[in-house]
């Protein structure tokens, strides 16, 4: 790596790092000046975590949390996309289910959730559902726009080769859509980390949401609260660029250019 | 060529309306097997419904047009059409772009027939290219080269190469008339360009303003390869433009 290529990486690294080491400055300084009995240092949070990464229980939440993310999601993804392809290319199907789920849609997931404990009680399924319920919808209507907004000049040149309906789908619609897809799988998967969290706090005995929550009602553990925020807004960085990773996909990169 | 068996293409009387609004004003002409018809007219004289209704996109109000004697219903293999914008698909590389119109197993052996082509138009060792990878007149032979894979019979321009810069368009027809000297096609062009129709065809049509109807109609009787200098090339261009009423 050249001297030039090192110097514009840390023009890009340095910034946001430097913000960051203001914040836990300012934090550090407040906690020590207002000498709070409650509120920890981040020294305190660092210990904290430390402390329950050794006892491995940090990586159960973790894993408890992920676990319902994935399955969740991954059931949405199963039914949004051949439901919003066909919604996109069936008109019919568009009109009669469309509205249903714009009415749907805008119900935040915490609403379901005493619905959830009722059919699902307050085992894993419950989460799991909730997640599926926020992530379905915005990847539907994405999926289905995608389908609506393919230029006309795609369709008719298929047409005009007269292709059959397979090659259609697998070399035009498909692919023609599948930015979009790419782009509702990014708000699914967003939705779907906050929902977990928020879920995890009212029901059940694992996962980074009830950690939050035990921290706080056995002995106040703000120290273990803070920890659990950082490390969910880090994950959720984190499954962000793993979505973002299928933008890099040959066959999508059109839709990225100019 | 006045045999009207070997009519490839007939438009008997056809008129299309939009709303109230009509475009086209009962327009009958036919082209022969093989010739090359360039449709020069006025902007937004109904240039492009004209083409839509002759490649089938598009029914006409009343009248009809016939393929080698059957009434056309809708869009086919047997005739590509090659508009401005293009429509080659970004998602698929050079190679796959080319082979989309090989359905069937007809083809033998579809990536050596589509590597055929693509040398052909000049597009050797960008096979595996994506169509952003690409410049606007690259991906004009893309477009050329998929409509030549599939072997139409007759090729439908719409205003191919107007997006192109003027260096690239002189050199895009050119190519296309090397192209056609090898592989015979009945080509239908529609341009606002009267120096490109002078430059390749072999008869050019004036569309009246709308309604459109056909005004007037000039045989070009130049050898290839056309000098657009020349005192006959110059002398149909001003008869063509005076139509146009320039």
């Amino acid at each position: 790596m050249s001297s030039a290529t090192i110097r514009a990486r840390l023009g890009k690294i340095l910034p946001p790092l430097a913000v960051i080491a203001v914040l836990i400055a300012v934090w550090w300084w407040l906690v020590v000046r207002t000498e709070s009995p409650i509120f920890p240092t981040p020294w305190a949070v660092v210990t904290g975590t430390m402390e329950l990464a050794e006892d491995g229980t940090l990586w159960e939440h973790i894993a408890a949390s992920l676990f319902r993310v994935g399955v969740g999601f991954g059931l949405a993804v199963l039914v949004a996309v051949p439901l919003g392809l066909w919604m996109g290319w069936v008109g019919g199907a568009y009109r009669t289910l469309n509205p249903i789920f714009q009415m749907l849609r805008p119900i935040s997931p915490i609403a379901w959730i005493p619905l959830a404990i009722l059919w699902f009680g307050m085992d894993d399924i419950s989460p799991i559902f909730l997640i599926f319920i926020s992530s379905v919808f915005p990847m539907i209507v994405q999926t289905t726009s995608g389908v609506h907004t393919i230029e006309r000049r795609y369709l008719r040149a298929a047409a005009n080769f007269g292709v059959s309906r397979t090659v259609l789908f697998r070399q035009v619609v498909i692919p023609a859509v599948l930015p979009e897809i790419i782009i509702g799988m990014r708000i699914g998967i967003g939705v779907a980390w906050l929902v977990v969290v928020a879920a995890e706090m009212i029901a059940l005995r694992s996962g980074l949401g009830y950690l939050i929550m035990d921290s706080r009602n056995a002995g106040n553990r703000y120290d273990l609260v803070i920890a659990s925020m950082i490390i969910i807004g880090m994950i959720g960085l984190l499954l962000d660029g793993i979505t973002r990773l299928l933008e890099r996909l040959k066959t999508v990169k059109w839709r990225y250019v100019r | 060529m006045s045999d009207r068996a070997k009519d490839k293409i007939v438009v008997d009387d056809i008129r299309k309306k939009f709303a109230a609004l009509p475009v086209i004003g009962g327009l009958s002409f036919t082209v022969a097997d093989g010739e090359f018809v360039a449709i020069v007219g006025p902007s937004g004289c109904g240039k492009s419904t004209l083409m839509n209704i002759m490649a089938g996109f598009e029914r006409p109000d009343c009248g009809q047009v016939l393929v080698d004697g059957a009434p056309l219903t809708a869009p086919s293999p047997k005739g590509i059409v090659i508009s401005q914008h293009g429509s080659v698909f970004p998602w698929l590389t050079v190679r796959q772009n080319l082979m989309f119109g090989l359905n069937g197993d007809q083809h033998g052996d579809k990536a050596a027939l589509a590597d055929h082509y693509a040398e052909m138009v000049g597009l050797k060792g960008f096979e595996s290219a994506y169509p952003h990878e690409l410049s606007g007149g690259m991906l004009k032979r893309v477009e050329l080269a998929r409509a030549f894979v599939v072997k139409p019979e007759i090729l439908y321009m719409d205003e191919p190469f107007s997006a192109l810069d003027a260096l690239m368009n002189m050199r895009m027809r050119t190519e296309l008339l090397r192209i056609l000297e090898e592989e015979r096609h009945t080509v239908l062009l529609i341009t606002h360009d009267v120096e490109e129709a002078v430059h390749m065809a072999d008869r050019i049509l004036v569309l009246s303003p709308r309604p459109t109807t056909i005004q007037a109609s000039f045989q070009v009787d130049l050898p290839h390869p056309r000098k657009l200098s020349s005192p006959q090339a110059q002398c149909l261009r001003e008869a063509i433009l005076k139509e146009l009423g320039l």
